[in-house]
């Protein structure tokens, strides 16, 4: 295995690391660079979906039919892992309901569909103070505003922007890198809004506190390393080509690479004192400070089969058909979609999915590019999978353990620590789709996770349950025994205290009266009616009768003292 | 010769006690059949196993009273780790036993009368509602026992399989398909 030498030289001297494994796929980014990032035109129609970072999806705020203007939000953050979601251009909410989206699985989500009125008048937008800003406010501002990492994983920015109380972040990485074939929207980002993408590492710097920013650029980008390195003339910030070896742009090899510190087995680049961002999130950060908007739009890159594969800047919820169609659409022979890169990225199921805040590539296949995969064969056990892996794992035991759904073994071979690259299954010779299997055994360790926080959730409620029940009948008793104690205690006073005797007495004496009272009132209604009716009453009045007195006798043996 | 004896017996009595104590001192509590049983159990309580609850159907396993196979909402992965945990052979689940897909009770609200006999049933307290008036099943609590379905007297209670939303779902096994070659 390889670990950390030997080191190369970067741009201005600095020292370089070699993070272990990786590989070197076809690069096939000139395809995409040729033409300058254009506008999308307006659409007719947008669908805004309310679940596009990581952790909880925002909430609704929009009703049907409520006019929305640009930038206004229409999803309240939920849950503190969570950001807002805004309207992309003014228009109408025409619906909130489950529809497509870019989901390895194809299933649908909850969207707000909004009927764009072509005039996208846009919210009052007003740049943040962010200098002056108390540091958690100005944080509360940008998670309103919907800033998530745009490098994929679309994690809440506002939450990696908290140094938090102890923790000490002395290097703010900017992950130029876009190590994943065929994508270029960070390297045109870069090429033509290097200074805006410096303004915004600058507030990231500030809310940090970090004391060396660092911008980690691949050397297949010589423009992009050129234009970043020409606005960061005269600042403290560093700009560095690395060698292109895929997943060189991974947040953890892209710190090794720059830094030589390596991030500890399942923790994050913050334990080692740096925080990686994507060029993309600079951009939005500074687009959220430095102009007051809210995250709406987006560079993709839509590449591959397509009439012109080039960057477009898009609204997020432009449904990706449209998204194609404004790159020249598909040209014949065309067979499926891709969201991401070739490495990382997956089928899209349908192309009325819109564009979220973690689409950062539209690929459109073929034959010739995308040639169908070959049958799998048995693994041979020849280890080019963990000489390719850059987490140093060992992808073969996984693979053997995952297929056989020996989870425990997998997490003790550190599954959690793949990133799920794709360099093990780019260089197995058996053409085993090993990512799968791995995606296969996380989704279904998080399903038992979930599964036994529900299981022990319905246990305690449950044995709470058993619980309440017997504390209530032991209530209930006690409850009782009280009261009968308490009878028996007035029981004995009244033998003892002569006023409580006389009290008794005179009850006693009162009951009596109204017994004498009751038997002497006979019903008036009775005395008209027939002989054989006045028969039966009288029976009744007899059964009645002799009722009480057998009554009467059960009361002399109730335990009351006063009979 | 006697020396080395005393010494060796010496020695050996003094280690011994200081091992004797150790394991005394340094005990680690171990969990108790019954809880790991328990942790196996899906905490249903839906009682299709003859028993009571979960708890009561760990500790008729542990005892030997019952079979391991009689909980279909753990279904034949239950079975699995079960037998593992008792190192006994896992075996299909007992007749007319059913494991069926995860739902929740859905209370049709219009029909409820508010008799509260759900409430009673419900071993997990997921119902939420007073004498006459309306209930409703707390989703994110409900355990799909189906306890609550059967005392409803103008059954409104019916059962909803639980649909996978990008949340909940899964990696599927990667299936390779056999296709002829040459």
């Amino acid at each position: 295995m390889r670990t950390g030498n030997p080191p190369a030289a970067g741009a201005r001297g600095r020292r370089l690391y070699d993070f272990p494994g990786g590989v070197h796929p076809e690069g096939h980014k000139a395809v995409s660079t040729g033409r300058p990032i254009a506008a999308m035109p307006l659409l007719p129609r947008y669908v805004v979906a309310l679940r596009q970072h990581i952790g909880e999806p925002a909430r609704a705020v929009v009703q049907i039919g409520e006019r929305v203007l640009r930038g206004q939000l229409i999803g309240r953050p939920e849950g503190y892992v969570s950001v807002g979601v805004h309207a992309p251009t003014s228009g109408r909410v025409v619906a909130v309901e489950p529809r497509p989206v870019p989901h390895p699985s194809g299933l649908m989500d909850l969207c707000v569909v909004i009927d764009a009125d072509g005039e996208d008048r846009a919210v009052d937008l007003a740049p943040l103070d962010w200098h002056r800003m108390d540091p958690s406010a100005l944080r509360n501002r940008l998670r309103e505003m919907g800033l998530a990492g745009l490098g994929g994983a679309v994690f809440p920015s506002f939450i990696k922007l908290n140094p938090g109380a102890k923790r000490q972040i002395p290097i703010l990485i900017l992950n130029g890198a876009e190590c994943e074939p065929w994508i270029t929207c960070d390297d045109m980002l870069m090429r033509e809004r290097a200074s805006e993408i410096l303004l915004g590492a600058h507030v990231m710097r500030h809310m940090l506190g970090a004391e060396q920013v660092l911008v980690g650029i691949e050397d297949n980008k010589p423009e992009a390393l050129a234009c970043m390195a020409e606005a960061a003339a005269g600042s403290d910030v560093e700009v560095v080509g690395v060698p292109t070896v895929y997943p060189g742009g991974g947040g953890k090899q892209l710190t090794y690479t720059l830094t030589g510190r390596k991030t500890p087995s399942k923790g994050l680049t913050t334990d080692v004192g740096v925080q990686v961002f994507n060029v993309g999130t600079a951009y939005s950060l500074y687009r959220a400070v430095y102009l007051g908007e809210p995250l709406v739009s987006r560079v993709v890159t839509v590449t591959g089969h397509v009439g012109s594969p080039r960057n477009l800047e898009v609204r997020l919820g432009s449904p990706i058909s449209d998204v194609i169609r404004a790159a020249g659409g598909e040209l014949p022979g065309a067979t499926g979609e891709v969201i991401g890169g070739p490495m990382m990225g997956f089928d899209l199921h349908d192309t009325s999915a819109p564009i979220t805040k973690a689409v950062n590539c539209v690929l459109v296949r073929n034959a010739e590019h995308f040639p169908p995969k070959p049958a799998p064969m048995p693994c041979i056990r020849c280890g080019e999978c963990a000489r390719a892996c850059p987490a140093a794992l060992q992808p073969y035991e996984l693979y053997w353990y995952a297929r056989h759904r020996d989870f425990g073994k997998t997490q003790s071979y550190s599954l959690f620590d793949c990133i799920e690259c794709g360099c093990c299954s780019y260089v197995c010779p058996s053409h085993i789709p090993l990512v799968d299997y791995y995606r296969f055994a996380k989704s279904e360790i998080w399903a038992r996770e979930r599964e036994k926080q529900a299981a022990d959730l319905a246990r305690e409620r449950h044995e709470f349950r058993i619980f309440r029940l017997e504390r209530e009948k032991r209530e209930k008793a006690e409850k009782l025994a009280k009261k009968a104690s308490e009878r028996m205690d007035s029981g004995a006073v009244a033998t003892d205290d002569p006023e409580a005797a006389r009290k008794k007495a005179l009850l006693a004496a009162a009951i009596e009266k109204a017994k004498q009272a009751k038997a002497g009132i006979r019903p008036k209604n009775v005395d008209d009616l027939p002989a054989d009716k006045q028969r039966e009453i009288a029976a009744i009045e007899a059964r009645r009768q002799q009722l009480a007195s057998t009554a009467e006798p059960s009361d002399t043996r109730s335990p009351t003292p006063d009979s | 010769m006697l020396a080395a004896v005393l010494v060796m017996a010496g020695l050996a009595l003094v280690l011994g006690g200081v091992l004797g104590w150790a394991s005394i001192r340094f005990r680690v509590e171990e969990d108790p059949l019954v809880e790991k049983i328990d942790a196996i159990l899906p905490q249903t309580q839906c009682g299709q196993c003859g028993f009571p609850g979960c708890k009561p159907y760990a500790e008729a396993i542990s005892k030997g009273e019952a079979d391991i196979n009689r909980c279909p909402p753990g279904g034949e992965e239950g079975v699995r780790r079960l037998a593992e945990l008792l190192g006994v052979e896992p075996k299909p689940l007992g007749e007319g036993l059913e494991h069926k897909p995860k739902s929740v009770a859905v209370i049709d609200e219009n029909l409820c009368i508010g008799c509260t006999l759900c409430i009673q049933a419900c071993p997990v307290d997921a119902i939420v509602g007073a004498a006459k008036q309306m209930h409703t099943v707390v989703p994110e609590l409900c355990t799909g026992c189906e306890l609550c379905v059967q005392p409803c007297p103008v059954d409104c209670i019916h059962m909803e399989v639980i649909k996978e939303d990008v949340v909940t779902w899964k990696w599927r096994y990667p299936v390779v398909s056999i296709r002829k070659t040459a």
